[in-house]
C-alpha cells in the first residue's frame, strides 16, 4: 500500500469498522425497533364493551335462591370472530330488590357455580366458597364476587356490562 | 473493567481467534461481484428473522390463512413492514444468490479444491427456491392457490413418478388443508433446517479454501 494514502489520524481498517459498525446498528434498529411493537401491539388493544343486558322478567327468578344465567357477545380477537360466553348468578330478595353477581371467582378467574347442598359458591380451582351473598368464607380469594350494576327496566331485569 | 472482562472471556473462550479467522481472512484483490455471497446470508438472516415474526400471527389452515394475513396487514403495528421485508426480501434474495452463484461459475471458482463449495451452494440455491415455491401458497389467495396448483401439476409430469410426485407434494390427488398445512411445514422448518446445516458447510468451506482470485489470461 502507497504511503500517500496513509492519514495520521484514521487508518482504512478503523475506517471500515466504524463505518460498518453504524450502517448495522441502523439497519438492525430498523428492523428491531417496529419488531418489538409488531409483537406488542395486539396487546395494546384493550377489549372495551358496554352493554345493557337484559335477563327477563325478574318473576322469572326464584326468590332466596342464586339462579344463574348466561349470555353471548360477540368479540373480534385478531382474525377471529367468535362467541363468548359470560355468565351471571341472579339472586332476587323481595318483590324488587335484586343482587347480580358475575360468575368469575375473584382469585383467578375459574368460573363459579352454586352449589345448592352446602348453600355456598363454590369454585373449583383452588376450592374457594362464597357464601349467597357473595362474601369469602373460605379459599384464596381476596375480595367477594363482583356484582352487576341492575336495573329494571317496563317489567325486564337488565345489568350494566362492562369491560375495559 | 471492560477490557479486564474481555481477556477473561477471550481466554476461555478465544473470541479472537474467531474473530480473525472468520473476518480477517486473507483474501486476493477482489471486486464488488464478490459481496454477493454475504449479501445472500445477510438476507437469509433478514427472511429468519422477519419469518420468526410473521408466525406470530399467521395460520396456516384455509379458513384462517388470508384473514390471518389480511390482520398482519391492517390490525397489527408494522405489519406491512415486517411482511413486505419478507416478500421483498425473498425475491431479492434469489437475485443475489442468483448472481452469486454466476459470479462463481464465470470466475470459475468453483474449480479444485473448491468443488465442495460448489456443491453445497448449488443445494442451496435449490433450498431457495424450494423456500420460495412453499411460501407462495401461504397467504392463500387466488395467486397462491393458482400458482401451487400449476406447480404442482408440472412436477406431475415427469414421467413415470410423476403422479406419484404430485400427490406427495398436495398431500392427496387435490390441493387442499393437507396441502397448505405441509407446504407451511416445509416452509418453517424442513427447509430452514437443511438450508441452516448447509449453509454452514458452505461457509466452513470457504473459510477453510479461501476465495479464489479473479483469474487472469494467464491461468
Amino acid at each position: 500500500m502507497s504511503s500517500k494514502y496513509h492519514s495520521p489520524n484514521m487508518d482504512r481498517r478503523s475506517f471500515v469498522k466504524i463505518v460498518t459498525s453504524i450502517l448495522g446498528t441502523t439497519m438492525a434498529a430498523i428492523v428491531g425497533l417496529p419488531m418489538i411493537q409488531f409483537f406488542i401491539s395486539p396487546a395494546l388493544n384493550k377489549a372495551t364493551g358496554d352493554d345493557w343486558i337484559s335477563l327477563g322478567p325478574l318473576e322469572n327468578y326464584p326468590l332466596d335462591i342464586p339462579t344463574p344465567f348466561s349470555f353471548n357477545l360477540t368479540r373480534v380477537n385478531g382474525w377471529e370472530r367468535s362467541s363468548q360466553s359470560y355468565g351471571a348468578f341472579v339472586l332476587r330478595q323481595s318483590g324488587t330488590d335484586v343482587i347480580v353477581f358475575s360468575d368469575v371467582c375473584t382469585h383467578l378467574s375459574c368460573r363459579v357455580s352454586w352449589d345448592a347442598d352446602q348453600d355456598s359458591f363454590f369454585c373449583p380451582c383452588h376450592a374457594a366458597f362464597f357464601g349467597k351473598y357473595g362474601e369469602v368464607i373460605s379459599g384464596p380469594p381476596p375480595r367477594p364476587l363482583d356484582r352487576y350494576e341492575t336495573k329494571m327496566e317496563e317489567g325486564q331485569l337488565l345489568i350494566h356490562f362492562q369491560e375495559g | 473493567m471492560a477490557q479486564s472482562i474481555f481477556t477473561w472471556l477471550d481466554e476461555r473462550l478465544g473470541l479472537t481467534e474467531i474473530y480473525d479467522t472468520i473476518l480477517d481472512r486473507k483474501v486476493p484483490k477482489v471486486n464488488w461481484w464478490f459481496t454477493l455471497g454475504s449479501a445472500s446470508l445477510f438476507l437469509g438472516l433478514l427472511q429468519g428473522i422477519t419469518g420468526m415474526m410473521l408466525s406470530v400471527y399467521y395460520v396456516p389452515t384455509p379458513d384462517h390463512a388470508y384473514d390471518s394475513i389480511t390482520y398482519i396487514m391492517t390490525g397489527v403495528q408494522f405489519g406491512w413492514l415486517i411482511r413486505g421485508l419478507h416478500h421483498w426480501g425473498a425475491s431479492l434474495l434469489i437475485l443475489t444468490a442468483f448472481f452469486h452463484l454466476l459470479r462463481v461459475f464465470f470466475y470459475g471458482a468453483y474449480k479444485y479444491p473448491r468443488e465442495f463449495t460448489w456443491f453445497t451452494g448449488v443445494f442451496l440455491m435449490i433450498g431457495a427456491l424450494g423456500m420460495g415455491f412453499t411460501g407462495y401458497l401461504l397467504p392463500w389467495n387466488q395467486r397462491s392457490y393458482w400458482a401451487t396448483t400449476v406447480g404442482s401439476e408440472i412436477a406431475g409430469t415427469v414421467p413415470v413418478v410423476g403422479d406419484f410426485i404430485l400427490r406427495v407434494l398436495r398431500g392427496g390427488t387435490d390441493l387442499s388443508a393437507v396441502t397448505l398445512s405441509r407446504f407451511f411445514a416445509m416452509h418453517i422448518w424442513i427447509l430452514p433446517a437443511v438450508i441452516i446445516a448447509t449453509v454452514c458447510a458452505h461457509l466452513y468451506l470457504v473459510i477453510r479454501l479461501g476465495i479464489s482470485n479473479i483469474p487472469d489470461r494467464d491461468s
